[in-house]
This record gives C-alpha cells, structure tokens and sequence, in this order.
C-alpha cells in the first residue's frame, strides 16, 4: 500500500512537472527554441495568484484566472519583445535571449516583491479520499491536480486535432515558410502558442504552491529545469511525449525519494534522462527526423 | 497579370537578384530557365514574399506585393509551388490539401476545389488518408500542385516540378501543368529541366546569375544556339 500511495504522490508531482513541460514542448515545436524563461513566467504567475488570494481575497477559480491571463499577456509581451526580433539569428542568440529573460524576471520579482519567502494560503480543502478501508488515503489536492493535468492534456490535443488554428499550428511546426504561403500568419501562431504555454503555467504554478507553499522570486527554476527534462524524456515538440515524461518523470522522483535516497533523487532523476536519450536520443515518443525527399 | 520590374534581392551581402524585369500575361505559361544559382528559387522567393527584395516591385494585377505581408500574398491569388515540394509531411493528403485553402472561407467550393483535385490526380484521391511524407516523390509532387490549386489561385508559381522525378513522370506532371493552364490558371514555371520547359513555355527568360541574359517565346529560346549549348545539352 505504501508503493502505491507514493506512486500516487508521484503522478500529482508528475501532473505539475507535464503541465509545465506541455508549455515547454508546445514552444519548442513551434518557435523551435528553449525558452528557459518558461519556470520564471510560471514564478509570476504564483505571485500574481498569492496577491489575489492573500491581498484582495479573491476566490480560488478568480484567482487562478487572474493569474493564468496574466502570465499569458507576459508570454505574448516576451516573445513580442525579446523573441521575435530574433526570428532570423542563431538559435544560440535566442537561447542567450531566453536564459537573460528568466534572470530579468528573476531580479525584477526581487525588486518587486522582495526575496523573503511567502507562505501560499491552502487553496482546497485539506481532507482526503479513503480507499482500502483507509489503509490508501489520496488528498482531494492531489486528485484535483491529476484531474487538472488530464483536462489540460485532453483540451491540448483536442485544440492541436480539431481546430483550424491547431492545424496551423501543426503546419508551422513543420515548416514555417510552406505555412506563409498557405497564407497562415506565422507570427499570429507563434503569439497563440505562447499565449496558451504560459497561461497553463500559471495553472502548474498554483498546484505546485498548494503542494509545496513556499513562494519565492527563484521558485520557477528548479520546476523549470525538471519540466524541460521531462519534455526532452518525453521527446521535445511531442505533445504526449511531455504529459508521459512529466508524470513518469515525478514518478521517479518520488519513487526514488522513498526507496533509495532524498539528497540522491535528482541525480537519479537524470541518470534515467541520460539513459532514455542513450536508447533513444529523441526520446519516448520524439518523432523520427528522416525525411523522404 | 504579373509584372517584375528592376527587382533586385540580397542574400546578407551577396547580391542573388540584379534587378530583374520581366511580364507574365494572363493566361501563359511562361517559364524562367538558367543553371543552378541563377536565381531562379530566389525570384520565385521573391514573388510569393518568402524573401523581401532590397528594391524593385512585384504587380500583380497592379498591386504592389512587396508591401503585402507574405502570408497574404497568396489570398491575392498567387499561389506557390515551393521548391522540394515542402508538403507536411506529418499531415494527411487530405489535411494537406485543406491547408492549402487555409484562408478560403467558401466552404461549398472548397470541397468543389478538393473534388476537382482528386480528378486530376485519381492517386492523391488513393491515399487520402495517407501521411503526405509516406508518399513517392511523384505523388507529393502532385500533392503540393494540388495544395497550391486548393488556393484557387489566378495563378501558380512552380519551382522545379520536375526535379528528383523519373522522365515518366516529368512527361505526366507537364502535361498535368499544361492541362491546369488550359483550364485558365495563368502559369510561372522555373525549370532546370529546359527542353521540357521551353517546350510547353509561350514565353520564357533565360537567367543568369542573376540577370536576365535572353528572353523569347519558348520555340524561339529552344531554337537559340545559345541556349542549345548552355541547357539543351546541344
């Protein structure tokens, strides 16, 4: 029963890692680059969700809301910025861009809101369901972070699959100039994708505060790093390839935490990466790169 | 219908295009041959806004298109074959051919334009449901001929149709290209192969290093010494 509760505690830290490793992967497949300031759009989406809860007072689902709109006018306004006056550099210049962008977020949440840590107000209730006549107890936080990660999976590949925009997005992932002369504005889709990653990482960043309350400026990095592990795991650019490297990833974290050893689970985590992308550089599910000419 | 005028574009520093004029009337075909890096892909570029030029201008039917985003050209009425035929590869034919009519809101002829699609190229129709990148060079050849007419263009620009194919299937994508113009479709060809461009052309140019060096009808050019030797193998 043990194994079985800490696997469970292992797909709600898993859940969070695939919702910000599905941002990730989503802008990796369309822009084609790492934008490592992915956690630190996250960070401000937990400051902007503590404000509201703890300042103004507001609702948990007005302020989650709140929270997502503002990190997705921050991933537009970013990449409007920061990002597309580099659309024709090096993919290096753009990475620079990106590791620049997470520190000036970093430094400007110090400047704004002090890098003394903040205690995240519980946002659901604290009970929990009980299974096995309460020998396997699962909190109602954990299921609604399960349940939230599966909805974001389901509205994703439903939006990518069945809608006109997500097929331009598809077009663009694939080749952005044959997209412009189907008369897809490139640009209008690059706006969206990020609109939709960042605004999702708002959502992680709420249930990662209601797991693990402690609010600081640097608290998207180590989640960041994880969740670009994870899609890299998964495959980058693969849609389902971040949602099972997030939850296998958390899986095995956790799993490792409980069995082998707290200080040694990270290395561990990465050992398998390191594995995996040695069997299979592109990842579980990466897509093959042949192409038939 | 199309007018290049003292079009002149850049790589960074190297200049691919010297300015360059010349006309495509409604209803030709009208063909622009030269050797590799003549600049050939580099106008059609040029034309269909995937390159902005350093100067000169593109009219079509009197608009300006170097002052039209690129991704709006082709609601203009221009569509593109794009060199390497560039289908996506992960979609399906059919997904493929929807995407060319992406910013078409006339649903009822989309699908008309689809059916039509399917009659001129009965394999595409096979393999529908197919994987564009599961198909033979031949077939995306036709499936990016077929994408570009589900734009219902005015008029098609295609970049080296022939390339990579067998001469059995040069022969049928030519005829395929003549039997799309005959239907009213205003054609811009860039060929490598020129014996079969000229031979189909009611005007053509010949490209060098980016300059026009000769221009004619294309029995003209094909009967040119000139270009006997420099193409035609002569």
């Amino acid at each position: 029963m043990a194994f079985l509760s800490y696997l469970i505690n292992g797909l709600s830290l898993g859940s969070v890692y695939a919702i910000i490793a599905l941002g990730y992967t989503m802008v990796y497949g369309i822009a084609k680059m790492l934008n490592f300031a992915h956690g630190d759009i996250m960070m401000v989406g937990a400051f902007v969700a503590f404000f509201a809860l703890n300042s103004f007072g507001l609702p948990v689902v007005v302020s989650v809301i709140l929270s997502m709109l503002a990190t997705t006018c921050l991933g537009v306004v970013i990449e409007r910025l920061a990002y597309k006056p580099l659309r024709q550099a090096s993919s290096l210049s753009v990475l620079i861009t990106a590791i620049g962008v997470s520190y000036f977020l970093q430094n400007g949440a110090q400047l704004l809101w002090s890098s003394s840590t903040k205690v995240f107000p519980s946002i659901i209730a604290s009970g929990s369901l009980r299974l096995f006549g309460g020998a396997l107890s699962i909190s109602y936080l954990t299921l609604v972070t399960i349940t939230a990660c599966i909805a974001v999976m389901v509205c994703l590949t439903l939006f990518i699959n069945k809608t006109k925009t997500g097929m331009a997005m598809r077009a663009c992932s694939e080749d952005k100039g044959a997209a412009t002369l189907m008369g897809i504005n490139v640009n209008r889709i690059i706006s969206i994708t990020f609109a939709i990653g960042s605004g999702i990482a708002a959502l992680a960043a709420v249930l990662l505060c209601a797991t693990y309350p402690t609010l600081s400026p640097t608290l998207g990095s180590m989640p960041g790093i994880k969740a670009f592990t994870a899609a890299v795991f998964g495959g980058i650019g693969s849609i389902p390839g971040a949602f099972l490297g997030g939850l296998m990833l958390g899986v095995i974290e956790i799993l490792a935490k409980a069995y082998v050893s707290t200080q040694l689970s990270d290395a561990i985590v990465f050992a398998v990466l390191i594995i995996v992308l040695l069997i299979k550089p592109t990842g579980l599910l990466g897509k093959k790169l042949s192409e038939k000419v | 219908m199309l007018k290049v005028e003292n079009l002149v574009v850049r790589y960074g520093m190297i200049e691919a295009i010297k300015g360059i004029s010349f006309e495509v009337n409604d209803g030709e075909i009208v063909t622009l041959i030269g050797a590799n890096g003549a600049g050939k892909t580099t106008t059609m570029h040029a034309i269909s806004g995937l390159l902005k030029p350093v100067s000169g201008s593109i009219l079509l039917d009197g608009t300006d298109l170097t002052k039209i985003p690129s991704h709006q050209i082709v609601t203009m009425g221009l569509a593109q074959v794009p060199e390497g035929r560039r289908v996506f590869a992960q979609e399906t034919v059919e997904e493929n051919l929807i995407l060319g009519a992406y910013f078409r809101k006339d649903k009822d002829k989309i699908q008309a334009d689809m059916e039509n699609v399917f009659e001129l190229f009965p394999r595409l129709k096979e393999r529908r449901l197919q994987a564009a990148g599961t198909l033979s060079g031949g077939e995306q050849q036709m499936l990016a001929m077929g994408r570009a007419l589900m734009a219902d263009p005015k008029i098609m620009l295609l970049d080296e149709p022939s390339m990579g194919l067998s001469p059995l299937l040069v022969s049928e994508i030519f005829s395929i290209i003549e039997e799309i113009n005959k239907k009213g479709t205003t054609v811009l060809l860039v060929e490598q192969n020129a014996k079969r461009a000229l031979a189909i052309a009611n005007h053509a140019y010949v490209l060098e290093t980016g300059r026009i060096t000769l221009e004619g009808t294309g029995e003209e050019l094909a009967r040119d010494e000139r270009v006997q030797k420099a193409y035609l193998g002569g």
